[in-house]
């Protein structure tokens, strides 16, 4: 969160990150990774399993502050960070509507939310405890918490991880919906290129551990247009740059 | 649908068969009277054969019970006790809680303190009695703050292991969506700990009873204890019993009335069986 200037994009730039096994062993997780993500653009960071996507991602949410290096994220909506995790990370024992309300600033809890709920396919659900829901449905709260903050960059970690491929498929094209209603500074990371090859503006090519980016792929279709046969064609443009990638 | 409970189910239901309905409802109490009916007949049984005033019939247990609430001593003795119960299990929670979050969720003070929570575990309850009425007098702080201290170890252990099963998960949400500290502790943080502070609840209570009745026999002019070392002092073991099952049976009314409906309402976002 070091100096953010007005419309500036998402910097990034960490200069080592270290790991210390319970062994003793240190090891690099990620050594001078930098990239940038324009104000306003879906960005994907693509990698190996294990190649420090992740720990990426904490540093920028300020999760992990035992780092070197900078990052600058940028301003505007409420000014605030949102994440979609891994797993939903609702709170159990508070309703799918109090647990978006919840990550609200105090001020908006009261907000105006049917549009989102309505959106996602949420609106019979608000009353529900996140034991009632599938996973698909409590990403799918997870994604309207996300949102609900208005933030001015949204991290999303393997988002639709674990869910099957009709889930996820749907899941992925309620999240364009909703981007698209409000176009937001976008950092998601996973390891399925179809995935980014779908949803990305720009996509950030990974190498193994310690992680550094590889090349930047430009999506260079627009997302309606991106039907299967049209992804067909974007994985084989893809790996003709990238031929030793994923 | 009988089972899930669902609104709809239920009052179908209940149209359908009032009566059957009202008796499966009724059963388990039922079974409770009857099991302590049958207890009363065995321990008259048994003072019929052994007659003796140190053993005293129910029915005589009953009549001192009638006459000491007809005196209001009952009910001043019994308010004395029960005010103090509830001071000293709200001091010792909220102090045991504080206490053990803070060394379940800090390893280094945990390991300093360690040896302390061990000593004070094993200090019996008549020395913190004794010591507190030598050094801060024969005072109701002194009374509260002495079973208080003899419960608090207690609530320290139960509730560091529910500050170490904390889920990380949830703290970090908090801290990305950015929860104040209230919202932390109302909606992460308590709901989280509350089956640990249920269990160092349930089993506080019925150990602060019984240690207040020491705290009021040695240093105290009111309460259950003080009644039951004044019926000793002659032998009146009719009274002794009387004050014991009337408060007996205000514990047991408590935790009917008051502990199960409040843990219902703090479980209830948990999936209920289908």
């Amino acid at each position: 969160m070091q100096l953010a200037g007005a419309a500036a994009p998402l910097k990034v730039d960490i200069t080592e990150k270290t790991f210390r096994s319970a062994t003793g062993v240190t090891i690099v997780a990620l050594r001078g990774l930098s990239f940038e993500v324009r104000r306003g653009e879906f960005a994907c960071l693509l990698g190996p399993s294990g190649c420090g996507k992740t720990t990426t991602l904490r540093i920028l949410m300020g999760l992990d502050r035992q780092f070197l290096g900078s990052y600058q994220l940028p301003e505007g909506g409420s000014n605030r960070v949102a994440a979609v995790f891994q797993e939903p990370v609702l709170l159990p024992w508070r309703t799918v509507e109090q647990n978006v309300r919840l990550a609200l600033p105090r001020n908006l809890r009261d907000k105006d939310l049917n549009s989102l709920f309505g959106i996602l396919g949420l609106s019979a659900m608000r009353s529900l405890y996140p034991s009632e829901l599938s996973l698909g449905l409590a990403r799918r709260a997870a994604l309207a918490r996300a949102f609900a903050t208005e933030p001015a960059v949204l991290f999303l970690d393997e988002p639709f991880a674990s869910l099957d491929e009709r889930t996820a498929d749907r899941l992925r094209r309620l999240l364009m919906t909703v981007w698209a209603a409000r176009p937001t500074t976008a950092l998601m990371v996973t390891h399925n290129l179809r995935e980014a090859l779908l949803l990305a503006d720009r996509i950030i090519l990974l190498s193994p551990r310690p992680a550094q980016v590889l090349g930047i792929f430009d999506v260079p279709l627009e997302r309606r247009l991106r039907d299967a046969p049209a992804l067909d064609n974007l994985v084989s443009a893809f790996h003709k740059r990238f031929p030793d990638a994923v | 649908m009988i089972a899930s409970g669902s609104e709809n189910g239920v009052s179908r239901t209940r149209r359908a068969h009032p009566v059957y309905r009202g008796i499966g409802a009724l059963l388990p109490a039922l079974m409770v009277l009857t099991s302590l009916l049958g207890l009363c007949l065995v321990w008259s049984a048994a003072a019929g054969i052994w007659p003796s005033r140190a053993f005293p019939p129910p029915l005589d247990v009953w009549q001192v019970l009638l006459k000491e609430a007809a005196s209001g001593d009952l009910g001043y003795h019994l308010a004395m006790t029960l005010w103090r119960v509830a001071a000293a299990y709200v001091v010792a929670m909220v102090v045991g809680t504080v206490i053990g979050v803070l060394l379940g969720t800090h390893r280094r003070a945990d390991s300093f303190f360690n040896p302390w929570l061990v000593l004070f575990l094993n200090l019996p309850a008549l020395v913190v009695i004794v010591l507190a009425y030598i050094w801060f007098g024969l005072t109701e702080a002194a009374a509260i703050g002495a079973v208080a201290v003899n419960k608090i170890p207690n609530v320290v252990v139960t509730m560091r292991e529910g500050a170490r099963a904390l889920d990380p998960r949830f703290a970090e949400m908090a801290n990305v969506y950015r929860l104040g500290p209230v919202d932390r502790i109302r909606h992460v943080l308590m709901p989280q700990l509350q089956p640990y502070f249920a269990a160092a609840s349930r089993s506080g209570i019925a150990l602060i009873w019984k240690i207040v009745l020491v705290v009021e026999l040695l240093g105290r002019s009111s309460g259950v204890g003080f009644q039951i070392y004044l019926y000793f002092q002659i032998f009146d073991v009719a009274a002794i019993l009387a004050y014991t099952l009337a408060f007996v049976a205000i514990m047991l009314l408590i935790e009917l009335l008051l502990v199960q409906p409040l843990e219902r309402h703090a479980t209830r976002w948990r999936r209920r069986p289908a």
